[in-house]
Parts: C-alpha cells; sequence; structure tokens
C-alpha cells in the first residue's frame, strides 16, 4: 500500500480533497473537496452537467482522477480499480439499472454477497452449501422487498422492481459507505417516497451518498446537503443552511423554484 | 420453508440420481446395442468429443467468450498425451495407459494458463480476437517445430504398451471406449458441479454484466482466466483422448478448422443449457463420421443448417427442446402434433429437391470426370437431361410452398400457445 494509507483523519468515512477530472480539454470536476463523517446521509445536488454522476464515478474507481485525492475512512483509494475499492467496503448504484440480466433475483443478490463472504473465486464448494451466504441473501431479498420474485430473472422485472434489485445488489455486501447515482430516476410520485423508505431502511448505520433531483426527496432524506456547481463543491450544510445560502440560491436552488412555479402557474391554467 | 431447497445440497436428489444414472447406463449400453465396429468408432469419438463441446461451454455459454482458438487446448493436450504414451512405450515413464489423457489435461490446462492472462485481459470482441491470434500463432508453430508436431505425418504412437492390466491392453475398440465412456462421465459430472460452485455462478455474471462483477468485489479478469483454464483443462483430456483413440496426432488438431468446428457444433446443439453441448457433440460426430460418407457436399448441408439455426433458433436444438418440453409440460403439446407431422413431411419434399440440385451441380462442378450420372437416394439422376433439373427444381418449389404454408399456420398456434402460457404463469404468480 501506498504510504497515503496511513490515517490522518479523525473520523470522515469518504474525503475529497482537490479532486479534477479532464475529459480531454474540459475539465468536469475541478477541485472539489467534500468531507462526509462516518453515518452521514448526504445528497448531491446541482443543476444537470455539474459532475455528479462523474464524481460518483471517481469515488467509486470507474474512472481515474486526473488530480487530486480521494480516501475512504483515511485510506487513500484514488487510482485503485473498482473491485479493490469494493473490497475496502464502498458500494456504488447506478443512474440505469446494471443488473445480471439473465440470472434470477436472488442469483443477482447471491453474486454481490459471495466476495465478502469470503467465497472470492471458489470452485470446490457447491454454492447450496454456502448457508452464510444464502441466509444474507435471503436477508436482503425481504429488505429489497423482491422474496416474492426470488426466481424470475431480472431482464423480465418491471421498472420499479429492476430499481429495487439495484439496491439490493449496492447494499448487500455490507458495505458501509454507500453510493446511490439518482436511485428514484424516472419514479412515480407515490413509488419514489415508498422507494426513500426503502432506501432509509437498507442504509441504517451506513454512510450515504446520493445524486437525486427531488427537492422534497433531497430535503427529507439527507442530514446534510452538497451542492455541485461545474465541479465544484459550492456549499455542504444542514438542508435549512443550504436553503438560506444566496450563493445556492443565485446558482441553483432559485432556477429550480423558478422551475417549479412556472409549472404551478401551468398547472393552474 | 419454501425456501428450504434452495438451501440444502442433497447429493441423494432423486431427479438428479435419475438423470446421471440413465446418463451412465447409456454409456455402458449403448457399445452393446450398436455393436458395429462403424458404431463403435462413433460412439468412441462421441464421447470425447462431449468433454470437448462442454469444455467450450464453459467459455461460450457460461462465461460468454467466444473462442476461436479452442483446438489449441485440445490439440496440444493431444500432442503431449501422444509424446507420453511414447515415452510409456519406450519405458521412460512409469504411468498407466489408462492416466494419459490427463497428461492432456494437464498440458491444456498448463498451456490456457500460460497464453490465458493476455486472451482473458477483456471480454467480447477482444477475446475472440486474441483467442484467433493464438490459434494461428500456434499452428503457424507446428510447422516450424516438425519435431514436436511431426510436420506433415503427424507424430503416430502405440497404445498397447506394458503387461495387460486386468486383461485390460487397450488393443480392442471396445476397452477404448469405455475408457472414453469412463471419462466422458466423470468429466461432464465434473463440469455441471462447477456451474453450481462460487466461480461458475460469478462466471454467468461476468458474461451478463462485467462491469458490474466488477463493483461486487470481483475482478472479472480473474474470473475468466480460472475459467479459462479449466475449460483448457477439459479440453486437454478430451484432446489425449482423441490421441489414444487414433494412435495419431497431426498438426490438423491444433487448426483453425478444427476450433471452427468446436465452435459451430457447440452452437448447434446450443450454449444455453448445460446439456446443449452434448447434443452438439454427437451431431458433430454423426456429421463428420456418416453424413461426410453420404455425400461429398456435406459441408454445404451443414453450412445451411448453421445459417438456418443463427437465424431461426439462436438457442441450438437444446433450448428446441426445452421449448417444447415446456409446451408439454402445460399440456399443449398435444395440438402441435398435426403441424410437426406437416412440418417434417413439406420439410423433406423441399429438401429432397434442394438436395437433387445441390448433388447434381456438386458432381457437374467437381465430378464430372466419372460420367454423367449421380446416384441419389436409390435413384439415378442425369445431369444432362433437362427433365432432371426440372424435376428437381419442380420438387423443390412445391417443397417449399407448402413448407411455407404450414409454417404460418405453426407460427400462429405456436404464438397462441405461448401467449396462453404466459397468462397462465402470469396468474400462478398472482395467487
Amino acid at each position: 500500500m501506498s504510504q497515503g494509507s496511513v490515517s490522518t483523519s479523525g473520523g470522515w468515512a469518504i474525503e475529497l480533497d482537490d479532486v479534477r477530472k479532464n475529459f480531454g480539454k474540459t475539465e468536469i470536476i475541478r477541485g472539489a473537496k467534500l468531507q462526509v463523517k462516518a453515518g452521514e446521509r448526504v445528497a448531491i445536488i446541482g443543476p444537470n452537467g455539474a459532475g455528479k454522476s462523474t464524481l460518483f464515478n471517481l469515488i467509486s474507481g470507474r474512472f481515474g482522477l486526473s488530480s487530486g485525492q480521494i480516501r475512504l475512512h483515511g485510506e487513500r483509494i484514488d487510482g485503485l480499480r473498482p473491485f479493490e475499492i469494493s473490497r475496502k467496503g464502498l458500494a456504488r448504484s447506478f443512474q440505469v439499472s446494471n443488473l445480471f440480466g439473465k440470472l434470477s433475483v436472488f442469483e443477482n443478490i447471491r453474486c454481490a454477497v459471495l466476495w465478502s463472504q469470503g467465497y472470492r473465486y471458489v470452485f470446490w464448494k457447491f454454492l447450496a452449501d454456502l448457508h452464510d451466504a444464502n441466509d444474507r441473501a435471503e436477508e436482503v431479498l425481504k429488505m429489497i422487498k423482491l422474496d416474492k420474485k426470488r426466481d424470475i430473472a431480472a431482464v423480465n422485472l418491471t421498472y420499479a422492481e429492476q430499481r429495487a434489485l439495484e439496491i439490493g445488489i449496492t447494499i448487500a455486501g455490507g458495505a458501509s459507505v454507500v453510493l446511490l447515482d439518482e436511485p428514484t430516476a424516472g419514479m412515480s410520485k407515490s413509488e419514489t417516497s415508498r422507494f426513500i423508505q426503502l432506501i432509509r431502511e437498507v442504509t441504517v448505520g451506513k454512510t450515504l451518498l446520493t445524486v437525486e433531483h427531488d427537492m422534497g426527496v433531497v430535503f427529507g432524506l439527507a442530514d446534510k446537503i452538497a451542492v455541485l456547481v461545474y465541479g465544484e463543491v459550492i456549499a455542504f450544510d444542514t438542508p435549512d443552511a443550504v436553503r438560506a445560502n444566496p450563493r445556492v440560491q443565485e446558482a441553483y436552488l432559485g432556477s429550480v423554484l423558478a422551475e417549479r412555479q412556472a409549472d404551478q402557474q401551468a398547472a393552474g391554467h | 420453508m419454501s425456501n428450504a431447497k434452495y438451501y440444502q445440497f442433497k447429493p441423494f436428489n432423486v431427479g438428479r440420481l435419475v438423470v446421471w444414472g440413465a446418463f451412465a447406463l447409456l454409456l455402458i449400453v449403448a457399445p452393446l446395442v450398436f455393436s458395429s465396429s462403424l458404431a463403435l468408432t462413433v460412439l468412441s469419438q462421441m464421447g470425447y468429443t462431449i468433454i470437448i463441446c462442454l469444455s467450450y461451454n464453459i467459455l461460450l455459454g457460461q462465461g460468454g467468450m467466444l473462442s476461436f482458438g479452442h483446438a489449441v487446448y485440445t490439440g496440444l493436450g493431444a500432442f503431449l498425451a501422444i509424446h507420453a504414451l511414447n515415452l510409456v512405450g519406450a519405458g521412460k515413464l512409469p504411468l498407466p495407459v489408462s492416466l494419459v489423457p490427463l497428461v492432456g489435461g494437464i498440458a491444456g490446462a498448463a498451456v490456457a494458463a500460460l497464453l490465458g492472462w493476455v486472451t482473458t485481459k477483456k471480454g467480447a470482441n477482444t477475446f475472440a480476437m486474441i483467442t484467433l491470434g493464438v490459434g494461428e500463432l500456434v499452428f503457424a508453430m507446428s510447422l516450424m517445430f516438425p519435431e514436436f508436431f511431426g510436420g506433415e505425418g503427424g507424430i503416430s504412437s502405440n497404445r498397447v504398451v506394458g503387461k495387460p492390466f486386468m486383461g485390460i491392453s487397450y488393443g480392442p475398440q471396445i476397452q477404448v471406449y469405455y475408457l472414453i465412456a469412463v471419462y466422458c462421465f466423470i468429466c461432464t459430472g465434473a463440469m455441471f458441479a462447477l456451474t453450481r460452485t462460487p466461480l461458475g455462478r460469478m462466471l454467468n455474471a461476468v458474461r451478463d454484466n462485467p462491469e458490474r462483477v466488477e463493483f461486487v468485489g470481483y475482478n472479472t479478469q480473474v474470473v475468466r482466466y480460472i475459467a479459462f483454464i479449466i475449460a483448457g483443462f477439459f479440453a486437454g483430456i478430451g484432446g489425449g483422448l482423441t490421441a489414444l483413440n487414433f494412435e495419431i496426432v497431426t498438426a490438423e488438431s491444433v487448426s483453425a478448422v478444427r476450433s471452427g468446428g468446436y465452435l459451430l457444433f457447440t452452437f448447434l446443439g446450443g450454449a444455453v443449457f448445460f446439456f446443449g453441448p452434448i447434443i452438439g457433440a454427437m451431431l458433430s460426430v454423426l456429421a463428420l463420421v456418416l453424413l461426410s460418407e453420404m455425400t461429398k457436399a456435406w459441408l454445404i448441408y451443414l453450412g445451411v443448417l448453421f445459417m438456418v439455426m443463427v437465424m431461426f433458433a439462436p438457442g441450438g436444438f437444446s433450448s428446441l427442446i426445452m421449448m417444447n418440453l415446456r409446451v408439454a409440460a402445460f399440456g399443449k403439446f398435444r395440438r402441435l402434433w398435426a403441424s410437426y407431422a406437416g412440418l417434417a413431411a413439406t420439410l423433406l419434399i423441399w429438401l429432397v429437391g434442394a438436395a437433387a440440385m445441390v448433388e447434381m451441380i456438386y458432381h457437374l462442378q467437381l465430378d464430372a470426370g466419372s460420367g454423367d450420372e449421380v446416384r441419389f437416394m436409390g435413384s439415378t439422376l442425369n445431369i444432362q437431361s433437362r427433365g432432371t433439373w426440372f424435376a428437381a427444381a419442380a420438387v423443390f418449389a412445391v417443397g417449399y410452398a407448402l413448407f411455407e404454408l404450414v409454417r404460418r399456420r405453426f407460427k400462429q398456434e405456436w404464438g397462441t400457445i405461448q401467449e396462453e402460457i404466459e397468462k397462465e404463469l402470469q396468474r400462478k404468480g398472482n395467487a
């Protein structure tokens, strides 16, 4: 391990230190800084193209950084590959459901459980004998309320069920830090509120970072809000403080509120 | 708890015992029922081709890796095995002949371990391209190193060495058959077991979505690599058995043609179900030994069959069987009998017309020196007579028209039945 792995921070689950990412000449993430305490629920908001998904891709190792550092529980994880980061206890979900299509719901979850239960590349034991892994998979199935659909192939689930399975795969390995990329994208209002409740249940005691567009959800779910605008974190505070922050209002919330007003007016006419 | 059935591994699962028992019985009884020497040849070849096609399907069906170079591992396994056999014959290697195929297996695994890390770096297209390159490389090497590969004549050997053990000398073909059968049964069992292990399941996950696999803690390359070595091991055993069976191995056994054959027949049998490649392997031997005896144009028929299957039944014969079993399980198979009979009859007419023309063209182009007459299905066709051509074309056209009529009706019936089944399933799901 590199020397950066020495723990220097006091209780930060995730630290982003001047993180930058270029795609060609375009700088998408421009010196993002963020420190999240263990157990905190953080929502990342920002206008389209602010780099929210890119930030998740950097943290989870899907993309490499151009410069800067990312630390997980004080240990540097920038430059590591996704599976290495996953083994250190950081899991992520995807904006577009990213499942094992032909495998059953149960198998999807079990695949996400195996490594964390220590089974790795084992080909000398039968899956059916791995009671701890199977029990854990069953438990997750119940948590995401898909235990009735356990034998259905993932591709044959409804959209909302696929979103639930996506979350299930993410949390199944018992990661302590969970990144959810727009978990409620494409859901109806009623589905969303039910789903937020589910997210709350399955991430109890975990550090949660989520990208979310629905402001109602954001203010209801998060302990803290990070506002990302043009690749920089311009505010990171409690929901009330962020709401009152003039810079945020100018850069982002103002436009959202204006949109909402326009919607209401349109509905009124 | 209904979940219990997924949990406990039951070694004495009745259904499984019946299937594997039947498989073992079939392997034992087959040469008693088909006892001619031709049948014994066919059965022996089927035995190891089953191992090879199943090993190929670890890559194609289980792991989504399209290999164009599987013959590298069967072929090099065969070469190592025959060299080992020669050493045994010369008294330099104290190894029972029965274990010579294992030398092939270890060689296959070793070669796969050597070449596999590069090969399995990426899946999909990259993998396919690298296997193609490796295949060409090894084939080129076979011409460069005649000491090992034996040049044009190949390496020959004699499997009857040492003292017979309990009367087994491997002189008679039937003894070789039973050795192959034992290997076939054990290897099939082992490869089936692999699909029930953590690695086997993660291999499926890598096939379905390699990206997500990396986010649940697994290095996709390691998963592919280990599977590749295991496939190489079983391929090598298959190769080692070919060496024992023929007592000769030539450079052709590492060629791209051979690799293509394994791909083609595994696909024809079906990569989706575990047992698909078994069907494919049996077809392969029937085509190579019997069809090639019946007609010189056999590759044309095989090519057309492959194309038709790719277009209309991409799951191969095994998924055709499974789809019909599903219909039967819902008690609706009886409704399809008439259509199937019609399909078979009209297809036969169509095929007779097509085959007559193919045979005549083939004769005209490649075999004209031997006269104007072609023997075809017990009759004689004259390729100079316009009437013969006209008749063949007419049979072809009529056959096609009739087939098309029946096919449309069948398609409708099939669609209705599938809809009914879906509805029943849904009702059950909601209940």
